[in-house]
């Protein structure tokens, strides 16, 4: 049986992996080579790697560390952060990236996911997607690293995002993330059960019991966290011990 | 030993290069006939679309290169999906080394998926390839296509029908899944693939 995935994600700034709350207060958790050996070990059945501060700094010079991180780990991982072309990806898949991620310059330029499912297959095209529950009881999508509000709802931004080319989401919710709260359940399980392709839903777990929920009720096909994952609140091979105790098919 | 990986328009090729040196082996990368030809072992990886690798096989005369192969080769993914008869994904005429053929998942609920994407256990293992390898070990797929079950199934996979996660005919094996981004198990299946 496919198994939910758990994903460390770890942002990165200057080389360096850090996550801050809400986006906001950034603290430095490690090397993120080292720190993707020891999650690979632990029992993490993928990793995502996010230059954080790549859209708004407008850098795109991670090909170096990918291909360090590419040499010493033996499970898929995730590139995003400030990828706009072909170009990019290309030179990020070359140096061992198994998947890339669009945000931002694939909601400013839709046709940009299509080129990229063109020429490097959906399988590695992941549209990662900020959003942010208003006060109408709707989700909006944010770009610029959530610094930017648009009109646009997520579910109608998931759906075109996949019917474009895209061959996961990533969804993650800014009114959870950074709170340890739990997962946005509502809109993972909308996207989740109106999507042909998997979720990956991020932002706010902060205990074992947040990861069933949003397996359970969420129906996230994959989770991703960080600094629980960073800072050992959570170790990776008890949290999935935990879920297989609970039922939920993992990889042990 | 001389390990050749097969270079074409093909993604993922870089990390089996990875994978192997993490195991202590090196190879070299070639898209080159002699060399392919005179290597003690062959990979042909990738991840991609099937016509148009095999129309990029074909114009290097590699299709016909592959197939006459006598050493050992091992498909992985969209590799193993050419070395079969014939494939769904845009009618695609392949090498016909295993008379298998790779048909599209057909997702009826939203149970499953397609692409399937993620970690999933490999059973009924049935060749030394799989030394060392436990029953029902996790790997990791990218596919939207499967071969279909057959005679020369040494692994199965279940995911909406139980397909052929590994095919072997005399010196060629295949490999749906992905040994080099699959952990520990991966690791051992590449090493005796090495040691065969």
């Amino acid at each position: 049986m496919l198994t939910k995935r758990i994903i460390p994600c770890l942002d990165i700034k200057d080389g360096r992996t850090v996550k801050g709350t809400n986006f906001i207060n950034l603290r430095d958790a490690g090397d993120p080579a080292e720190l993707g050996v020891l999650y690979a070990k632990q029992g993490a059945d993928e990793l995502v790697f996010l230059d954080i501060t790549a859209t708004h700094e407008k850098r795109k010079t991670l090909s170096a560390l990918v291909n360090r991180i590419a040499h010493h780990i033996n499970i898929p991982f995730t590139v995003g952060g400030g990828i706009s072309s072909v170009e990019d990806v290309r030179v990020l898949l070359q140096n061992g990236a198994d998947k890339i991620s669009v945000n931002t310059a694939a909601f400013n330029s839709p046709a940009l996911i299509t080129e990229l499912e063109k020429e490097f297959g959906s399988q590695c095209v992941v549209l990662a997607i900020d959003a942010r529950k208003e006060e109408d009881g709707e989700w909006y999508v944010y770009l610029n690293g959530g610094r930017l509000k648009t009109e646009t709802k997520c579910v109608d931004w998931a759906k075109q995002g996949v019917a474009l080319g895209a061959g996961e989401i990533l969804l993650t919710s800014m009114n959870h993330d950074g709170t340890k709260q739990g997962f946005a359940l509502d809109i993972t399980k909308l996207l989740a059960e109106s999507l042909p392709v998997p979720v990956i839903a991020s932002g706010g777990g902060g205990t074992m019991d947040h990861f069933v929920d949003v397996f359970e009720e969420g129906k996230a096909d994959a989770a991703l966290a960080a600094s629980i994952f960073h800072f050992r609140e959570i170790d990776i091979t008890d949290l999935k011990k935990f879920l297989a105790q609970k039922s939920i098919c993992v990889r042990l | 030993m001389n390990l050749v990986i097969i270079k074409y328009n093909a993604g993922n090729i870089q990390s089996v290069l990875y994978a192997l040196e993490r195991i202590g082996v090196s190879a070299i990368v070639t898209d080159d006939y002699k060399k392919i030809k005179s290597a003690d072992k062959i990979i042909f990886p990738g991840v991609g679309e099937a016509s148009s690798a095999m129309r990029y096989l074909k114009e290097r005369g590699l299709d016909t290169v592959i197939k006459n192969l006598q050493q050992p080769v091992l498909g992985i993914c969209l590799g193993m999906q050419l070395m079969c008869k014939y494939s769904e994904e845009n009618d695609t005429e392949c090498l016909g080394i295993f008379d298998e053929e790779v048909k599209k998942f057909k997702v009826q609920s939203s149970k499953f998926k397609a692409p399937q994407i993620g970690w999933n256990t490999i059973f009924n293992l049935q060749s030394s390839i799989f030394k060392d390898v436990k029953e029902n070990s996790y790997c990791y797929f990218v596919h939207g296509y499967y071969a279909a079950f057959g005679d020369k199934t040494i692994a199965t996979t279940d995911y909406v029908l139980p397909y052929s996660s590994a095919l072997h005919k005399n010196n060629f094996y295949g490999l749906q899944f992905h040994p080099e981004k699959s952990a520990a198990a991966g690791e051992q299946i590449l090493k005796n693939f090495i040691h065969l």
